[in-house]
């Protein structure tokens, strides 16, 4: 198929950026999405002009690498997909595609359609983890966990990290992101003792990064290639309140 | 070169614990005066840089991508084995242990072995106290399930997502070391050299992806954690990113590369469908649990829609092969099964390469739920890649490159020929021998990184003394020039191939003579046409850009390069090699029926290239490998 590509380009943090238009010819529709953008880069090299640099690495859609707003939405159209796993046959011949990074003030693009997310790295240091000195755990059958609570759990932990939920809501807010690590946490006995002390740290890190607040659009969840639901956002809330009473009485 | 594995004194089962007690420590209020770098934050360079920031020593962590929680690891999908014996069906550390020797071919060291098996009970209750959600029966208590090569249920999972939950749990370990200051983590960083002085590894250098700056960091003791060399076959199921660099550029500097030729082909991977394809996406191995694997008896049925070809047309090839084992059987074997059935001509999809897997019977049996359950988000990938639902037809598999289970030498404290320089998980060769069982690279990353290192690092640190050396001083200058040069002559490359194209032929090349059957002839052609590619790439490479900012082109240039001298060391191991054994399969040594034949003889050994100088063919030295717990039998899995 042939597509009409509008791709954005940007020099570095500061440059103002634009987009550029290029036509892309054979493209097999059995490729995946970033397969195309290689394409276009090959062709790019043949044509002299310096390759459009994007995230990617494990290509099947569970390392949060890849980052591409395609046609105004993160990842695309296609839902519970990220960029990598998203596949041309999706796309018509004769299509106009648009990519953009993802935008958001506390992704500042790095270059072309590479944004810097180390904002999130900085909410999980906050108290995204259970303290448990290596080698002094019990043994793994010591604590009975429900089965519905772990699915649960696990249900919060299959977040990837990528910041789709971020770059599709438009107060650019990461209280999707946030309220899955500390779901996944707070819904697991092991993760009692520090509930009140890891939501209260990771949510004030959120605010610190530059995230904006969450008015419940619920843009994140439907962007989010996983499927995080937006109870685990309704759960922050509650126990960011509890928290913030008991501190308050403490 | 040195080959000293320093296995321990004593009985197999008291080896770690008696090595535990003479190895020397560092005193608690010492450990801040040491520094200890870490390449890569995968499974065991997250635990082992999380577990010594703990410990109270000053980490520096590097990975190249933009944050240490999207390291490979994270792809893996089915589990992780423990000698648990929660199901109660006769499993043991011992168990675990020969399990291990035998999948391997009788190729590992049987002491390393069963370190790993002792501590795989140990990484299960970590991970669960870290909160790591592992699948759970109905009571609460820890599910398991089979992985091939083994008759004993071992297998811990969380969903088809298992190395993403592990790494969460190292990441959110690194990343509280983080925030307490005991680890600095540096991300998009590339290690492309390291700084060896009087013998002794004293750091690195790096290069900022983002910003292009090159820089020297100097330690105690520098870690590579970097994973395996899957991507020298351009398509793998590897992350576009990993490459071998890191422990290459070790190699040159005097690590000692072992068994090279030890690759591993994972049966259940999603078949190529055309030229534009840039990786291969592996269908977790626990699907043969529930799947069957068959391909048409006949040829002519190969086009036809797999429901419409009736069950005496089928030839499920692995129950037939194997009785005892049927879908379950190893990796390799089930590998080769496959490339004999479409060599036949009874592949079946594009290019007749591939052969099905298929749910119907388990889904008759267990119902459409149950497997969507189990499997769910694989089913759904497939989808996604291929268009096809798996639920309604057979998914259709073909077999890939996938683990690599060559890699630096180490002796029993994880050590390679550099004192100093230790190399953790995938990316060094202790453990897995000639062939890797399914669901123990997570295993052996963690166990590397939670449970040996911070043992055997402190041996070494107590002995050599702490004191970082200044990364002004002249030996790391003069590595350092090295650098800027080699990525200097790099982007001057105005030639007029890119540096994918390299990376894809090469790829072709080491598929075609060194992927699953190898033979003298083919190997020999191999390294001719490795070594006029390389000349090739040496000429006409076209890299564009500078290298003071972003340049994806640039940094695969870097890492092609390093792949083109890699191959041709691969394929010279394999062609030393006159034997077949696990993964390294040469058609010259194979039964009537087209099994293995190892050559105990000879080969009982792990080989260890020694670098010596470009242009030179290496050194090839021998770790003689000794059995004394285990017999050393043919491997029947019938």
């Amino acid at each position: 198929m042939k597509l009409f590509l509008k791709v954005w380009r940007q020099d570095d943090r500061n440059d103002e950026g634009r987009f550029e238009t290029h036509t892309l010819d054979n493209v097999s529709e059995d490729s995946s999405f970033l397969e195309m953008m290689d394409q276009l880069n090959e062709q790019l090299l043949e044509e002299g002009t310096e390759p459009v640099v994007f995230d990617h690495d494990c290509r099947e859609g569970i390392c949060g690498m890849c980052s591409l707003t395609i046609n105004g939405l993160p990842h695309g159209t296609e839902n519970s997909t990220t960029t990598c796993q998203l596949h041309m046959r999706k796309f018509e011949d004769g299509d106009t595609v648009t990519i953009e990074p993802f935008r958001a003030k506390a992704f500042p693009v790095v270059k072309d359609l590479v944004v810097d997310r180390s904002a999130f790295d900085s909410i999980t240091q906050a108290g995204g983890f259970i303290t448990v000195r290596t080698g002094s755990a019990p043994d793994g059958n010591a604590l009975p966990v429900p089965k519905d609570d772990s699915d649960k759990a696990m249900d919060a932990a299959a977040c990837i990290g990528c910041g789709a939920c971020v770059a599709s809501c438009k107060n650019a807010s990461a209280m999707l992101f946030t309220s899955a690590k500390a779901g996944h946490l707070n819904m697991l006995p092991q993760g009692q003792a520090e509930k009140d002390k890891r939501v209260l740290a990771m949510v004030s890190a959120m605010d610190e990064a530059g995230f904006g607040n969450c008015r419940n659009y619920g843009e994140c969840s439907a962007a989010c290639p996983k499927d995080i639901s937006l109870d685990y956002i309704a759960k922050l809330n509650r126990d960011h309140a509890k928290a913030k009473i008991k501190s308050i009485f403490a | 070169m040195n080959l000293d594995s320093k296995i321990p004194e004593g009985p197999l089962a008291d080896k770690w614990d008696n090595h535990r007690f003479s190895s020397k420590l560092v005193n608690p209020a010492n450990k801040r005066k040491y520094k200890v770098i870490v390449v890569g934050s995968g499974l065991a360079g997250g635990s082992a840089a999380a577990t010594l920031g703990e410990l109270g020593y000053n980490v520096d962590c590097f990975c190249y991508q933009d944050s240490p929680r999207r390291a490979h690891s994270i792809a893996a999908q089915g589990g992780i084995n423990a000698a648990k014996n929660y199901q109660n069906d006769g499993d043991s550390i011992h168990r675990l242990f020969y399990d291990t020797v035998k999948g391997g071919d009788f190729r590992s060291r049987e002491a390393n072995v069963y370190r790993l098996a002792q501590v795989s009970t140990n990484i299960i209750d970590q991970c669960v106290a870290q909160g790591v959600p592992f699948a759970r029966e109905y009571g609460g208590l820890l599910a398991n399930r089979s992985f091939g090569g083994a008759q004993v249920s071992r297998t811990f999972y969380a969903r088809g997502q298992t190395g993403q939950q592990l790494l969460l749990g190292a990441y959110s370990a690194l990343s509280r070391q983080i925030s307490a200051g005991q680890v600095k983590m540096h991300t998009r960083q590339e290690m492309l050299d390291i700084v060896v002085v009087d013998g002794h590894a004293k750091g690195i250098i790096t290069r900022n992806l983002a910003t292009g700056e090159t820089k020297a960091w100097t330690a105690d003791a520098v870690l590579l954690c970097t994973g395996g060399y899957g991507n020298v076959y351009y398509l793998s199921t590897n992350a576009i990113g990993c490459n071998v660099t890191a422990t290459f550029r070790a190699y040159r500097r005097g690590a000692g590369f072992a068994n090279p030729c030890f690759t591993q082909i994972h049966p259940t991977c999603i078949p190529v469908a055309g030229d534009h394809q840039s990786k291969l996406t592996l269908m977790s191995e626990s699907l043969r649990n529930d799947g069957r694997v068959w391909v048409p008896k006949n040829a002519e049925d190969t086009g036809k829609n797999p429901n419409d070809i009736a069950e005496a047309d089928r030839d499920y090839y692995l129950e037939r092969k194997y009785p005892s084992f049927g879908n379950l059987a190893p990796r390799d074997i089930s590998s080769r099964s496959a490339k004999e059935a479409c060599d036949e001509g009874r592949g079946v999809g594009p290019g007749g390469r591939g052969v099905y897997l298929d749910f119907s019977d388990s889904i008759t049996r267990l119902g459409e739920s149950a497997i969507r359950e189990r499997y769910g988000n694989l089913f759904q990938m497939y989808e996604r890649i291929t268009g096809e639902n798996a639920y309604q037809r057979p998914m259709r598999i073909y077999p890939a490159i996938h683990y690599t289970m060559g890699g630096l030498w180490v002796d029993y404290n994880l050590m390679t020929t550099i004192p100093g320089c230790f190399a953790l998980g995938e990316a060094n060769f202790s453990d897995h021998g000639a062939n890797r069982l399914g669901a123990s690279a997570l295993m052996q990353g963690l166990s590397d990184g939670y449970f040996v290192i911070p043992y055997t690092i402190g041996d070494y640190l107590a002995k050599s003394g702490a004191g970082a050396i200044s990364p002004d001083s002249p030996e790391v200058k003069e590595v350092m020039e090295s650098v800027r040069e080699r990525v200097d002559q790099l982007v001057s490359s105005k030639g007029k191939r890119s540096s994918r194209s390299y990376h894809k032929e090469l790829g072709q090349i080491m598929w075609e003579y060194a992927g699953m059957a190898r033979n003298e002839k083919g190997l020999n052609k191999a390294i001719g046409q490795i070594q006029d590619l390389r000349d090739d790439f040496n000429k006409n490479l076209l890299v564009p850009g500078s290298g003071d900012n972003l340049n994806a082109e640039l940094e695969r240039a870097g890492r092609v390069r390093d792949f083109l001298d890699f191959g041709e060391l691969l394929c010279r191991d394999a062609l030393e090699r006159n034997e077949s054994c696990g993964g390294h399969f040469r058609e010259e040594h194979q039964t009537e029926d087209g099994e293995a034949v190892r050559d105990d003889e000879n080969f009982a050994h792990a080989a260890v290239w020694e670098f010596d100088g470009d242009g030179k063919t290496p050194d090839r030295h021998q770790e003689k490998l000794t059995y004394d717990n285990v017999k050393l039998a043919v491997r029947s899995y019938k």
